[in-house]
Formats: structure tokens, C-alpha cells, sequence
């Protein structure tokens, strides 16, 4: 059989695939999956020392595993007599008999288990942490057919914009290592925007799948809270968190976003999903479709920084790629509508307060007992508590803890915590309202593009450059951040749709259509 | 007339006997090595989750309907966050502000020794479902502490009364009757000994008839019904020496030293852990319906105080009785079983108050593990009322039945203890026993009715005792 291998072995040509067209090509015997996931590792070689998208990776051990998916490949080639079953462009590849991603090299976030493998979440507390169990969504990715190749960088337990909060130093945003990938995926990010991995797994709170995807040029899906189980995600807030996909294309997105869900026993949060058709979503049509833009979250209301109000500043760039997006939505056939979402102006506090909470609780279990860090000069039971957490944890860590306690302090808990519990519900209320009227929402995925590294020392800018991602995440609705042509400096810029509950088919259909005029225009180019 | 009153409420927690744990599959039964049952959940790994264990959820909702308590229809979990080494999560998983029962009440019985009887409500605050936490082991050879973790996540429910009690035989009868009810519905073996049934005492003292409240203690560390009664005494006498002597009270945890059968402080309220209540994300509400809760009630069994009631008011049982006939489970199950086949409950009443309770005396035998069936006492009964075997002969069959689970007609059989009731043989043995005595018989016939006894007796003994009685009696009236 290998006499008949590849007819594709230039290397330029494994890169220029997504996950599911390297998929593909390993089961139609064009590449070996051997020879992807060296390809890959050439890479990570070359540029790892400039991005450093990754805390760990294993080269031989994936090698390995793809010398085995080559062998099933050809096991199976034999078995059914040399022909091969898959005749679809995309998607799940049914009558193979072979798992969606045999052989594709996928990288995972360190916050995500992987039993065996040390799991940090970009800590010194879980410096030499190494878990026992794998958390149910890379098992699923590993069930799948994947290569896990390696866990990748993030700001410490999620939290942060840049990656720049992460024990184990920054990483490189992969077209300008002077700027950041954003946060807190952003080493999954990088290593995707840098053919690093063909496609990663990351986990998103209140922006950290979208963000880091729109600032490295990629698709970001962050999911239906509870569509993908949480079991062996390590917590940071839980009831904002989620795990999911960052990808070349949103075809691969959806295609990862179909393996990873579904229901667990081991969450009782979680909840089945249905299947996104790959199909249907390309031949999605934006005619007749309703689609508003909340001006909270488009920098028009300008008068949010007149009266003293902390606001984001959007870049002019963003801005104006959001009314080209408006006007080709219109050219298509869409109504589209800027509507009023006065609530959302408070969606940064109030997913502050409610993050910082749970995750001041989440936190508790690292107290230098079990696992993980421990001060060694510890004298007594309270200072092996301080000392150790005191030093085990960075500082914005810290300071989300603080915050946390803060709120849910008997003093404060109802004037804080309550209140943002029920601003949280009006939130959700807007959304509701807003999806009785429109099928889909528009905004920019973050005001800005890649800001430079070490620009972001003033937090409380940092927490508001969230603005555009957290609504979402305090409603447990789908959205997603794809690329929409750059900034003046050459920078990806991101736009983001966002859905009903369980609404992937429809935003991923509506990237898909941005997606496919991008490649229409490319092509008209050259 | 006592110069003060103490006003004391109590929070009890009680150990579910579900088979695993409230958050995860691991079993709650555990012996061997520490740490042998636990998992990244109990364990407090992260990236673990808890999912709650049904069985908890039907036991707490029974338990709340056996207390007369509201269910909670849209019931939740909340987090307690402290720091401590047995707490692998750095929270307990709890309930504060949706508790699954509220406002629900026991009645109690406040008999006095003197026979006036009298019952009192105690009302039950809320009842809350809750993970337990683990074991710290002191090594004091290597001055080191180590920590077990089996503990961790055994289902515990809380119940919280309201402070209504007014002395310790008030507490020690609400805690007998729970214990009572909690083993009748089958949800704990409520050993307190082994931590299974633990009560904290909430106590505060004030002047008779003051109707403002004073500053409360509570105290922990009561492993029997006699510490909970000592330890009450011992602390309302220490309040009340500091209030009379103008001193006051400090609101403070205090640990019973059983030992030296005295109270010490172990902290300060102002110390207290602030905990930081909120409500826990990683589990969804829990929507309790109308037909869930129905079904429930459906699988409860009559509960001890109502069938107290029915056994006196339709079994005309006395009062006495009804008590020691529902104080306990397995004797419950075995009364009505026995009444059942014999048809009477007084006689089956009389036959285990009587001739069973000194058996389990003299055996120092418990109730619990009482091998006897209801089938076997109750056919005993039969025998005994239709004169097929001797009341002598009962009591032996029920010793054979109580000691070994022996069936009485085997038994009957392999003793020889039947009577005798063939009508011919007894005429025979009585015309010879006349014949016999033909003196006796003279002088009864010319009015010494006394003989009478002395022909039945000898008779009986010609049959070595195995005559029926009444037959025997019978036949021999005809003959003379």
C-alpha cells in the first residue's frame, strides 16, 4: 500500500489545508498523517521560540500516534478493497468507517485535562500538576481521531486578555511578535495562526475563545453554555465557562463543535445539542434574514466616556469593518437594524462580580494540601495557607480572589452580588427580546485589534476591552468571531455574530456565507 | 420552681445510607485503608464536578414529609467556603437559601414519671441536604496530621429545629423519636456512636418567665443521648451562674469533654469563618413536582407516632404498650405480622411485651437483630389458643423460634410437645384414674368438691402433662 503514497508531499500544500481537509487527504492516502504532523512540528521547531504558543508538547509520542493512524488507514483501505468512501468536499465523513480526524495534529489548552500530561492552567500553583482523568471533551476530540500534540499557553486560570498573565511568560501574537495574541487562548490561538496545530480547543468565560481568534485572524465558537461538558475543564467561573474550538475556517469549527458536544453524566449543567448540518450551512443564505447591531456594543454611543463612564475605545478600523459587513449583509438581502440594548452597558461589572465570585470559590482547593504548589517555610496551618497562595498565584489572580470575596462578603453580598444576579437575568431578558425580533446579532469581537505587548497595565482597561464578548457569556448564547479583512497595520480584524440558545447552525451559516465573499475576493484579486 | 429556663434548639445532622456518595459514585461504606474510596470528585481535583446522587434527593424529600415539612418546589445548592485540611474543595456543598424542607414539627412525648401524659410540637426550622468532610488523624508519635478522605462526600441531611425545647428529657425525647422515625422510614441507622446521628445544642438561659432571649452557645461533640442530656445540664447551670452573678454570656462554639463531663470554649462567634453563601453553579435547580413528592409519600411507611395512635384508639392497646410496640422498627414489624396470623393483637401484644421483651432481656439481645418472624410467634399463638400445645410449650416454641428461627410445628413435632386431644384415649385414662381412686372419688361425690383437683391432676399425670386441659377437665366432669 505505501507504494502508492502521496501524491501530495509538499509541504506547502499540507499547510494551506483546514483540519478537515487534511482529514480528508490522510484517509484518501494523499499525505500520511506522519507527514502532517512533521510538517507541524518543523514548524513548531522554527517559531516556538518567538511565540511560544505552548507550555508542553510531546513530538515522538504524536509521531507515534500518527504512524497508527496511518496503519488504520490502510488497514482499513484493505479491508474494504483500495477504495475510498468519502466523496463530500466537507464535514463528517459518513460510510468511511473512520474516525472525523484520524490523524490531524490538534492542540489543546492547558486549562483542559489531559490525563498524564501536566496541566498548569498557566500557574505556578499547578506548576507540576499532573492529572489523573482527561476531561471529557478532549476525549472526545482523542475518540475522534486527533493527534493531541500538546497543551498550549493562557493567561493564569483564564484570566486575562493577553496572555501575558501566564507563569510560564507571554506568548507571540504570529504576525507581529511585538504584539499580543490575546487572551486567555491565546497560545492556542497563536499556535493555530502560526501552523502550529491545524486546529485547537479553547475555553472561553467571557471572551477568551473569540477574542484571541479575532486578533490572530481565525474562528472562534464559543457555544451554547452546556453544550460541551465541563467535566476536566479546570474551573475558573462556573457558570460562564466553556469549552470550544479555534479554527482556520468555520467548517472546521463546526465539525469540532460536533465532536466535543453532547451531554455528560459527569455534568449535570450539560445538555445535548443538535448536529450542525455542514451542508446546510453552506448553502446558507443571508436573504430575508433579520440581523440588528446593539449600539452598546459598536462604539456608537459615544457619550458613555462624556459623562465619566470607563468605555472602550473602538478602533476606527473595527468600526468601519462593521458597516462594510452591514452594507454586504444588505447587498444580499438581509434587514438589518441597530437596535437599543441599554442593559448591555453594564454587562462589564456585572460579569466581573459574578466571574470574580465563582472564582474566588474555585479556587479555594489550591491550599498547598493536596497538590500542587505548596510554601516550603510554612510554619502553621494559616501561614501554609497564605504563604502559599500568596505566592502561588499571580497578581491578577489575586486580584479577581480579592474581588470575589469582596462581593460575597455578608456585608455586600446583597448590594453586589444579588444585584448583579439580577442584572445578570435582565441581560438575558434583552437577549430574549432581541432574538423574538432578529435572527441574529452583530458586533465587532473585540473594539480593537492587537494591542501591543506590555501596553495593557491598566486593568480595569482591560476588563472593559471585554465589552463586546461578555454579554454573550452572561446569557449563555452561541457566538462566534471570524476574520473580516485587517486593520491599517495589517492587523486581523474580528467581527462577531452571536445566536438564539443552541443557535450554532445559524451563526456558523452566516460565517460560512462572510467567510466564502472573503475567499471570492481573494481569488477576484490575484 | 426554678428560678430560670433555658431556651435550647438543635441542629442535627444525620448520615443518608445511600449506597455511594452525594456528589459521586463512591461507596459510603468504607473500611480498610484511608483514602481507598475516593475519586477526583470527593477528592476535590480540578476539573472535577459534583453530580447529586438521586437517592439523597428521595431520602431528604421523605424525610421532610415525615417531618411535616414544606418541600421546597424549586430547591437548590449552595457553597459554603471555609479553609481547612478535611475540605479538599475549600467549600461544602450545602443548602442555605433554597433548603429542600421548611416549617415542618414533631410532636413529642413530655409524660412526667408521675403518668400525666402530655405532648409537646417542637417545630423544625428548615432541613437542608449537605456533603460531609473528611477525617484528620493526629499521629502523635510523628507530631504530624494526616488526612482521610473516605469521609468525604457521605450525604448528610441537617435538620434544624426551631428553640423550642425547655429541658434535656425534652431534647432526649425529640431525639429518641427521631431517631425512632428516621430508622422507620429507612433512610439512616442513626448510630450515634459511629457518627451517624450527631446533634449540635444551641442553648441560651434567661430568668423565668423573661420573655427577651439571652446570648446562645452551641455546642458540639455529643456522641450519645446521655451526653446531650449531661451536657445541657452542665451548660444551662454554667449560664446561668455567670447571668446571676451579672456576668454575660459570650456568643461562642463549645466542645463537650465527655471524659471530664464539662464544656470548654473552642471559638469565638467573632473568629467565626465569614462563608461567603452563594449559590453553587455546577448543579442545576431542582424542580421538585407535585407527582414526585406524591410518589414519595406513597413509599413512606405509617409513621411511629400514627401508629401509636391506631393501636391505641383501634386496637384498644394501652398507651404503654402502643409505646413500646412502635419505639422500634423490627418490633413494629413483628407485632403486626404476628397479629396478622393469629388474628389477635391484644394476645400478640401480650406475647411480646410479656414473654419476648424478657427473652431480649436475658439474651441482652437487640432489637435489630431480632431473628424471629412474625409467622412463626404468630402461629405459636394459634397453638396455644387452640389448645394443640400447652401455654408451657408456647413459651418453648418461642424460645426455639427466638433462638434459632425454628419453625414450631417441626419444633412441636421434634419435642413431642402436641396434647393430647383424642376424646377415647382421654375417657380410657380417666376411667382408669377413677378406678384408681375410688376413695377420692367417694368423697367428692358426698361433697369434698377439692378432690376434683386431685383426679384432674392425677389424670394429667397419667398423660406426663400432654393432655389438653379443657378436654381433659371436660371428660372428667361427664365421667364422675
Amino acid at each position: 500500500m505505501t507504494s502508492k503514497l502521496p501524491d501530495i508531499s509538499n509541504s506547502e500544500t499540507i499547510l494551506s489545508m483546514n483540519a478537515v481537509e487534511t482529514a480528508r487527504a490522510i484517509r484518501e492516502q494523499k499525505v500520511t498523517s506522519e507527514e502532517v504532523v512533521r510538517r507541524i512540528f518543523e514548524n513548531i521547531d522554527e517559531r516556538e521560540s518567538i511565540i511560544h504558543a505552548y507550555v508542553s508538547f510531546w513530538k515522538e509520542e504524536a509521531l507515534e500516534k500518527a504512524r497508527e493512524c496511518d496503519k488504520k488507514v490502510r488497514e482499513y483501505l484493505e479491508r474494504i478493497g483500495g477504495q475510498t468512501g468519502e466523496t463530500s468536499d466537507v464535514g463528517m465523513p459518513e460510510n468511511t468507517g473512520l474516525p472525523p480526524l484520524l490523524g490531524v495534529p490538534v492542540a489543546v489548552k492547558d486549562n483542559l485535562l489531559f490525563s498524564g500530561k501536566r496541566t498548569a492552567c498557566g500557574s505556578k500553583m499547578l506548576e507540576n500538576y499532573v492529572p489523573p482523568y482527561t476531561a471529557t471533551c478532549v476525549e472526545k476530540l482523542e475518540e475522534a481521531g486527533a493527534i493531541i500534540i500538546g497543551k498550549t499557553n493562557m493567561d493564569e486560570f483564564g484570566m486575562g486578555v493577553s496572555t501575558e498573565n501566564s507563569y510560564f511568560g507571554a506568548t507571540s501574537h504570529p504576525l507581529d511578535p511585538d504584539c499580543v495574541p490575546g487572551g486567555s487562548s491565546g497560545g492556542s490561538a497563536a499556535a493555530v495562526a502560526a501552523g502550529e496545530a491545524l486546529a485547537a480547543l479553547g475555553t472561553d468565560t467571557g471572551g477568551s475563545i473569540r477574542q484571541p481568534a479575532a486578533f490572530c485572524g481565525l474562528v472562534g465558537l464559543r457555544p451554547t453554555y452546556g453544550s460541551v461538558s465541563r467535566h476536566g475543564l479546570v474551573a475558573f467561573s462556573s457558570s460562564m465557562d466553556t469549552a470550544g474550538p479555534i479554527t482556520r475556517g468555520s467548517v472546521d469549527a463546526a465539525v469540532l463543535f460536533n465532536i466535543v458536544k453532547g451531554r455528560d453524566p459527569k455534568d449535570q449543567t450539560s445538555a445535548s445539542s443538535p448536529d450542525i448540518d455542514i451542508s446546510a450551512m453552506e448553502s446558507y443564505s443571508v436573504r430575508g434574514k433579520r440581523i440588528a447591531i446593539p449600539k452598546q456594543l459598536s462604539g456608537v454611543s459615544d457619550d458613555a466616556s462624556a459623562d465619566g463612564k470607563k468605555g472602550p475605545l473602538f478602533s476606527h478600523d473595527v468600526l468601519n469593518a462593521v458597516q462594510t459587513a452591514r452594507a454586504i449583509l444588505e447587498e444580499n438581502g438581509a434587514v438589518v437594524e441597530e437596535i437599543d440594548m441599554p442593559v448591555l452597558e453594564y454587562a462589564v461589572p456585572i460579569y466581573y462580580i459574578l466571574s470574580s465570585a465563582e472564582a474566588s470559590s474555585n479556587l479555594s482547593r489550591y491550599d498547598g494540601i493536596r497538590y500542587g504548589y505548596r510554601d516550603p517555610e510554612a510554619k502553621d496551618l494559616s501561614e501554609l495557607y497564605t504563604r502559599t497562595r500568596s505566592s502561588g498565584f499571580g497578581l491578577e489572580v489575586k486580584r479577581r480572589i480579592l474581588l470575589g470575596n469582596y462581593v460575597l462578603s455578608s456585608e455586600h453580598f446583597e448590594d453586589i452580588y444579588r444585584k448583579a444576579e439580577k442584572a445578570r437575568n435582565l441581560v438575558k431578558t434583552a437577549f430574549d427580546d432581541a432574538f423574538s425580533k432578529y435572527d441574529l446579532l452583530l458586533s465587532p469581537a473585540s473594539p480593537m485589534t492587537a494591542p501591543k505587548k506590555g501596553e495593557n497595565t491598566d486593568p480595569l482597561a482591560a476588563y472593559c476591552s471585554d465589552l463586546c464578548t461578555v454579554p454573550s457569556s452572561l446569557a449563555g448564547i452561541p457566538s462566534i468571531s471570524f476574520p473580516f479583512g485587517k486593520s491599517s497595520e495589517g492587523l486581523p480584524i474580528g467581527l462577531q455574530l452571536m445566536g438564539r440558545r443552541s443557535g450554532e447552525q445559524e451563526i456558523l451559516g452566516a460565517a460560512r456565507f462572510f467567510e466564502k465573499l472573503g475567499k471570492i475576493a481573494e481569488e477576484a484579486e490575484s | 420552681m426554678s428560678e430560670f429556663e433555658m431556651v435550647v434548639g438543635l441542629e442535627v445532622h444525620v448520615e443518608l445510607k445511600t449506597r455511594s456518595k452525594i456528589f459521586c459514585s463512591c461507596p459510603t461504606r468504607f473500611g480498610g485503608d484511608p483514602n481507598a474510596h475516593i475519586c477526583e470528585v470527593c477528592a476535590g481535583l480540578p476539573g472535577a464536578l459534583p453530580r447529586l446522587n438521586k437517592k439523597v434527593l428521595d431520602y431528604a424529600i421523605m424525610t421532610s414529609l415525615s417531618l411535616h415539612c414544606e418541600v421546597t418546589k424549586e430547591s437548590r445548592f449552595d457553597r459554603k467556603n471555609y479553609f481547612y485540611p478535611d475540605l479538599p474543595k475549600g467549600y461544602q456543598i450545602s443548602q442555605l437559601y433554597a433548603p429542600i424542607g421548611r416549617n415542618g414539627y414533631m410532636d413529642i412525648d413530655i409524660s412526667d414519671p408521675a403518668g400525666s401524659s402530655a405532648v409537646k410540637r417542637i417545630r423544625i426550622h428548615e432541613l437542608h441536604m449537605e456533603d460531609d468532610a473528611g477525617k484528620l488523624i493526629h499521629d502523635e508519635t510523628g507530631n504530624r496530621t494526616m488526612i482521610d478522605f473516605s469521609r468525604c462526600g457521605v450525604p448528610l441531611l441537617e435538620i434544624v429545629t426551631e428553640p423550642d425545647f425547655r429541658s434535656p428529657e425534652e431534647v432526649v425525647s425529640f431525639l429518641t423519636e427521631l431517631r425512632t422515625m428516621l430508622k422507620f422510614i429507612g433512610v439512616s441507622d442513626c448510630k450515634m456512636q459511629e457518627g451517624s446521628l450527631r446533634a449540635d445544642v444551641n442553648l441560651s438561659v434567661r430568668a423565668a418567665g423573661d420573655p427577651v432571649l439571652g446570648t446562645r452557645t452551641e455546642m458540639k461533640n455529643l456522641s450519645s443521648f446521655r451526653a446531650v442530656s449531661k451536657a445541657i445540664g452542665y451548660e444551662s447551670a454554667r449560664q446561668w451562674e455567670i447571668v446571676r452573678n451579672g456576668g454575660t454570656i459570650d456568643r461562642e462554639t463549645r466542645r463537650w469533654d465527655e471524659e471530664k463531663e464539662a464544656s470548654f470554649a473552642m471559638r469565638k462567634k467573632e473568629d467565626a469563618a465569614e462563608y461567603k453563601y452563594f449559590p453553587e453553579p455546577d448543579l442545576p435547580v431542582l424542580r421538585i413536582t407535585g407527582e414526585k413528592i406524591d410518589e414519595l409519600r406513597c413509599v413512606l411507611p405509617e409513621l411511629p407516632q400514627d401508629r401509636r395512635k391506631r393501636y391505641i384508639e383501634e386496637l384498644h392497646l394501652p398507651e404503654y404498650d402502643a409505646g413500646i410496640l412502635t419505639a422500634n422498627k423490627e418490633i413494629t414489624v413483628l407485632f403486626e405480622r404476628t397479629a396478622e396470623i393469629c388474628g389477635d393483637p391484644k394476645e400478640a401484644s401480650n406475647w411480646i411485651m410479656v414473654d419476648l421483651m424478657k427473652l431480649l432481656n436475658d439474651t441482652g439481645t437487640l432489637p435489630e437483630d431480632l431473628k424471629i418472624r412474625g409467622s412463626s410467634l404468630g402461629e405459636i399463638i394459634v397453638l396455644v389458643k387452640d389448645g394443640k400445645v400447652s401455654r408451657a410449650s408456647g413459651k418453648e416454641l418461642l424460645k426455639a423460634a427466638f433462638m434459632e428461627d425454628a419453625i414450631p410445628s417441626e419444633y412441636a413435632d421434634q419435642h413431642d410437645l402436641w396434647l393430647i386431644s383424642d376424646e377415647k384415649l382421654l375417657e380410657e385414662i380417666v376411667e382408669k384414674v377413677l378406678e384408681n381412686n375410688e376413695k377420692a372419688r367417694n368423697e367428692y361425690l358426698a361433697g369434698k368438691t377439692k378432690n376434683f383437683q386431685f383426679l384432674l391432676g392425677q389424670a394429667m399425670r397419667e398423660t406426663k402433662g400432654k393432655a389438653d386441659p379443657g378436654l381433659l377437665r371436660k371428660i372428667l366432669e361427664e365421667k364422675m
